[in-house]
């Protein structure tokens, strides 16, 4: 039996800190916007979760090429690992977004261009998922799995530029304050601190989670191995 | 003469593989499964007359789901064609597969001695023939049935081609894909339509701006995308061909 590496228990601790200081920074120590009030304090969350969900999206695509490359089944593990926990995240982001948008657009959904493409990426997960289970050879269920995330890396960013075509109402925030009557708004010292202590939290509770599943693939294999050893004698 | 040739061909290792005795150029290759493809097509006629008999149907469906009267289908004809394109394209996809795999042809196609990204090819094309021969036949009975004749304009027929090249580009490598797995003919929807929406995207929005005669901004801005699009996942396609059959 594999022993629990220090590291990633110190990181699994690292993270509930992170998290505990982002969530009292969110909820207490941000100001109250003026227009939204309360509500935009889910802000901090949306980004921080959508970030490490683009991220994870990323990180698959590239996993899935270095596994083409190598053909190390350790790739196929972090690629899978990837796209889980970025479904997870991606999937919390567009909920966080709906209770947002709920007051401030009158809306819970709108086919605006970060929405839509947040919902594609979704089903483009929701298909690597059934695809993977369709496959029982696992070298061909690994190979497939990196082609098909690659093709979704390459065909979101398009994605997202067509839909951009069509009017967008999602607010820039950063970097644009002029989208205030789309519900952007400024954001002072304080609000900036948050965002960015948050965007730490999360990075930090996705490595780990990362790690966590990497670890359980390996053990899933070595599970397979010996269940095969067992029936083989 | 003879002799000459083995001995050139030994020596001169560097040559691409066409150049050796006995195996075929690579658009030869191409061609003669295109030819395999339409030649098997045009004796059953399974595939093309359930594309067509499909196209029809989910026309006239939308006749009654979108009550497409004249002020509707002012807005919706490019929406409508193309959904009715995406549907029947994933039949054809599927059927073409699948016959590959079925009889063992896909092991037989893999044995020659050809280049593996010629088979893409030539299952490509013809994929594009099939989807381009019902989009010949529908489009005729879409204006007939709606007395819509703005849908014959050369870019209009330009956006199509590039649409479809899109489209049976990634459809072609995830068929491939699909065929392999259990659940077979029901995942290729699902695999293929968030991969392609922005060929879809782009192409209605292209196609309805030249339907309803918008300036020129309009039109190109989702057709260099389209383009765009094309160009990469032809690359892809082609790339990762080789990847998907190997056994």
């Amino acid at each position: 039996m594999q022993q629990k590496p220090i590291l990633l228990t110190i990181l699994d601790i690292l993270s509930i800190i992170a998290i505990g200081i982002a969530t009292y920074f969110a909820l207490f120590l941000a100001p109250t916007e003026l227009v939204m009030g309360e509500v935009q304090r889910v802000f901090y969350f949306h980004v921080g979760t959508g970030w490490v969900a683009l991220l994870g999206f990323i990180i698959a695509s590239i996993a899935g090429i270095l596994y083409l490359i190598t053909k190390n089944m350790t790739w196929d593990r972090f690629g899978l690992a990837a796209v889980e926990v970025s479904a997870m995240f991606f999937l919390i982001t567009i909920v966080l977004g709906s209770i947002w948008a709920r007051p401030a657009w009158n809306t819970w959904w709108t086919w605006d261009v970060r929405l839509t493409t947040a919902a594609i990426t979704e089903l483009i997960f929701i298909a690597y998922f059934m695809l993977r289970a369709g496959i029982e050879d696992p070298e061909k269920r690994a190979r497939f799995g990196a082609i098909y995330t690659i093709l979704g890396g390459l065909s979101a960013p398009i994605t997202f530029m067509v839909i951009r075509l069509f009017r967008s109402i999602h607010p820039v925030v950063v970097g644009n304050p002029s989208a205030e009557a789309q519900g952007g708004f400024d954001m002072t010292v304080d609000m900036r601190n948050t965002l960015f202590i948050a965007l730490i939290a999360f990075t930090i509770l996705f490595v780990d989670f990362i790690w966590h599943r990497v670890r359980l693939g390996g053990l899933q294999e070595k599970v397979e191995q010996l269940k095969l050893k067992t029936l083989g004698e | 003469m003879a002799n000459k040739k083995t001995i050139n061909t030994v020596t001169a290792d560097h040559r691409p593989p066409s150049a050796v005795v006995g195996q075929p150029s690579f658009i030869k290759a191409t061609l003669a499964i295109i030819h395999k493809d339409l030649a098997a097509e045009f004796r059953s006629r399974e595939l093309l007359t359930a594309m067509l008999t499909f196209s029809v149907l989910v026309i006239l469906i939308f006749n009654f789901a979108l009550d497409l009267n004249i002020d509707v289908r002012q807005k919706v004809t490019a929406g409508v064609l193309w959904t009715t394109f995406a549907f029947a394209g994933t039949l054809g996809l599927n059927r073409s597969m699948a016959v590959e795999k079925d009889r063992g042809c896909m092991d037989g196609l893999l044995l020659a001695p050809v280049d593996r990204s010629a088979i893409f090819f030539g299952k490509a094309i013809s994929n594009l023939a099939f989807m381009l021969i019902v989009e010949a036949i529908v489009l005729p009975l879409y204006a007939f049935f709606y007395n819509e004749t703005r849908i014959f304009k050369l870019e209009f027929i330009a956006v199509l081609l590039l649409g479809s090249i899109g489209y049976i580009s990634v459809g072609t490598i995830l068929s491939a894909m699909s065929v392999q797995t259990r659940t077979r003919e029901l995942l290729l929807p699902i695999l293929l339509f968030p991969i392609v929406v922005p060929v879809l995207i782009a192409s209605v929005l292209a196609s309805g701006a030249i339907i309803n005669d918008m300036s020129l901004p309009q039109i190109m801005t989702p057709l260099n995308l389209l383009i765009v699009y094309d160009i990469i996942f032809i690359a892809v396609s082609f790339m990762f061909f080789d990847f998907i059959v190997e056994e």
